[in-house]
């Protein structure tokens, strides 16, 4: 009966390609809209992820001050570079210390300049923030010593400043301080707030102190704890630390500040999958109202078949045959189109991802829920038009005009 | 629940006192005032009479798709009063084929696809259905229109499909409401002749409401409708 009811089904579906396309549509976009708004979703969870791991694993900084919102920190003593010092010696579970100063110049080379970000610290800076050396080569232990003129750059600036020249070996300014470039970092891309983490020149901690800031502050200690350790046991032993060696009584807050970026990252990992879920809901709605509008259609297509269901009634089809046939068309109609609206979907995501240079991720599940929900919709919503259809009176289905 | 006398063979049909009211009360209608009728097998009965008569009341209560408000309505012995409306509509389709004043024939469907439509509701197999639908066709005489839909033939062709649909299934009676109603005599004549040839060759009990008295002609019953009543039905014929 079943297999009789799809072969009436698909013949009315064939009758009426017009109607039947335009019926569908609903469907298509519906799904597709549900199953983008997730993939894009998961891709973007997928990029947030992929950028707090280029900033370092189990990456802690230690800034001075404390945050008051609407990005004021309150002023603090600074660092020393004996704090980062004992932070590596006394606190356990810690894979590298590197102390930090950075601040805004502007670069020169040849005609060009760039305003970016100087930074003056050691070698264990670029394991600490998970940066690799493309070309050149690390400070050597007298240039860090003597605060040598020598700088590695990232490859924003490189690309501003040199173009397709090679900059190892070249010098250029860094306002009034002439320097050599010795290497070159690898590119890590924008960070999750969208800033270029490549444009950056770092020099030796104590260059910056002597050429560049005239004092002796560390603004930022860089620490990455060891694989497998507790970063919230680390973090909890360096605020520790701090406080005693900074002198705050028991009843003061802390003058400094310790962030976790695996906390930070799933926190932003979290409100992605949130918004994910909410944009997924929202797709959710258009599916339905797909579904309504094909209840709509087949309420108008009952009417409009009037006299073809009294024909039908006439030559000895049961109510339910009628009611089948209706339920399979509705059913048919609105799984072809949870089948396009996969296909929409899987070009859409592709389309957009590439645009929003995010990596493509198809959910499967997703796909599949979606288009379980569809098949799902043509029952609910082509029940009760199927039903209308199936309880006609044949003698006055027949005289209908 | 059907004790005949052994001489006499079971009627097709038969009806006694059937009435039927529309509407209620003040307001109510009675189309049939009490009908007596008894069609044999192999019958050829016209039904004929003035609009408002109650013909096709009547027609509509032996097509099992109306019942009588009253009255017993025998279908091969069978009270059909007491089915259900899936019982009457298996009913129709395993013995009843329809022919209308308007064909009704499904739209934008092929000649072939609207023959088979009662197989399908059978269970027929594909091939069996086709092959039962093409020789239904090809005796109406539209051998080669298979492909045609309603809207590419003639009215005289839209009812001989209308005709192969209604005896595909080899119907015990063929129930005719004014076939020739929307065509012209020379087509009428040749839809008579096919309604007598099924009626003699195969065999097929055929009931026919008509106005037309060179329609009834052909029948070799005639049933008199007036004011809800019947005037007995004399024969043309042997009955």
């Amino acid at each position: 009966m079943l297999g009789h009811a799809l072969l009436l089904a698909l013949r009315e579906i064939r009758r009426n390609l017009m109607r039947s396309a335009l019926t569908m549509l609903g469907i298509v976009i519906g799904v597709a809209s549900v199953i983008v708004m997730v993939n894009l979703g998961s891709g973007a969870t997928a990029q947030v992820g992929e950028q707090i791991a280029s900033l370092g694993s189990n990456l802690l900084m230690v800034r001075t001050g404390q945050h008051l919102g609407f990005g004021q920190r309150s002023e603090a003593e600074p660092f020393k570079l004996e704090d980062a010092e004992a932070v590596g010696r006394e606190v356990g579970g810690i894979a590298a210390v590197a102390p930090g100063s950075s601040q805004p110049m502007t670069a020169i080379f040849g005609n060009r300049n760039w305003s970016t970000t100087v930074t003056g610290s050691d070698n264990h800076y670029f394991p600490v923030s998970n940066w690799t050396l493309t070309k050149g080569r690390e400070f050597s232990a007298s240039e860090l010593r003597a605060g040598a003129a020598v700088c590695i750059l990232g490859e924003g600036v490189r690309q501003e400043l040199f173009g397709n020249q090679d900059p190892v070996g070249e010098t250029l300014r860094l306002n009034k301080l002439s320097c050599q470039v010795i290497g070159l970092l690898g590119a890590k891309g924008q960070s999750a707030g969208g800033r270029d983490q490549d444009d950056l020149v770092v020099i030796p901690l104590r260059t910056f102190w002597r050429r560049v800031a005239g004092n002796q502050d560390v603004q930022m200690i860089y620490v990455s704890a060891r694989e497998g350790a507790s970063t919230s046991k680390v973090q909890h032993d360096i605020e520790l630390l701090m406080r005693e060696r900074r002198r705050i009584a028991a009843n003061e807050d802390d003058d400094f500040n310790v962030r976790d970026m695996k906390e930070i990252a799933e926190a932003l990992t979290g409100t992605t999958k949130v918004l994910t879920t909410l944009l997924g809901a929202v797709a959710g709605v258009s599916l339905l109202v797909g579904g309504i509008g094909i209840m709509n259609i087949m309420l108008v297509s009952v009417t409009e078949r009037t006299r073809e269901i009294g024909i039908r009634l006439a030559i000895g089809a049961l109510e339910r045959e009628v009611l089948l046939q209706f339920l399979v068309e509705a059913v048919v109609l609105s799984s072809f189109g949870g089948l396009l609206g996969i296909l929409l979907a899987v070009g859409t995501t592709y389309g957009l991802s590439a645009l929003m240079g995010m990596p493509p991720i198809l959910d499967a599940g997703i796909m599949l829920l979606a288009f379980l929900f569809s098949a799902a919709v043509g029952v609910i919503f082509g029940f009760f038009p199927a039903r209308k259809a199936a309880r006609q009176d044949p003698i006055e289905a027949l005289r209908y005009e | 629940m059907n004790a005949q006398p052994a001489a006499e063979p079971v009627p097709l049909i038969t009806l006694r006192g059937v009435t039927k009211v529309y509407g209620q009360g003040q307001a109510s209608m009675h189309a049939l005032r009490g009908i007596d009728l008894v069609i044999q097998p192999g019958a050829f009965v016209a039904m004929m009479g003035p609009s408002g008569s109650g013909k096709s009341t009547c027609m509509n209560i032996l097509g099992c798709l109306d019942t009588p408000t009253d009255g017993s309505y025998r279908f091969e012995g069978v009270e059909v009063g007491a089915l259900s409306r899936n019982q009457r509509a298996l009913l129709r389709r395993h013995y009843l084929g329809f022919v209308f004043q308007g064909f009704n024939l499904l739209a934008r469907t092929s000649a072939l696809e609207n023959v088979e439509l009662p197989l399908i509701y059978r269970g027929m197999p594909l091939a069996q259905r086709h092959a039962r639908a093409r020789s239904a066709l090809a005796a109406v005489g539209l051998s080669g229109w298979e492909s045609h839909s309603p809207a590419e033939l003639s009215g005289g062709q839209q009812q001989r499909v209308a005709i192969a649909r209604a005896i595909v299934t080899e119907p015990a009676v063929l129930l005719a409401d004014e076939p020739t109603g929307n065509l012209d005599t020379a087509r009428s004549l040749e839809i008579m002749e096919l309604l007598t040839r099924f009626n003699t060759e195969q065999d097929i009990t055929i009931v026919m409401v008509t106005h037309e008295a060179e329609m009834a002609a052909y029948a070799r019953q005639v049933v008199h409708f007036l004011d809800g009543l019947v005037d007995g039905g004399q024969s043309q014929g042997a009955e």
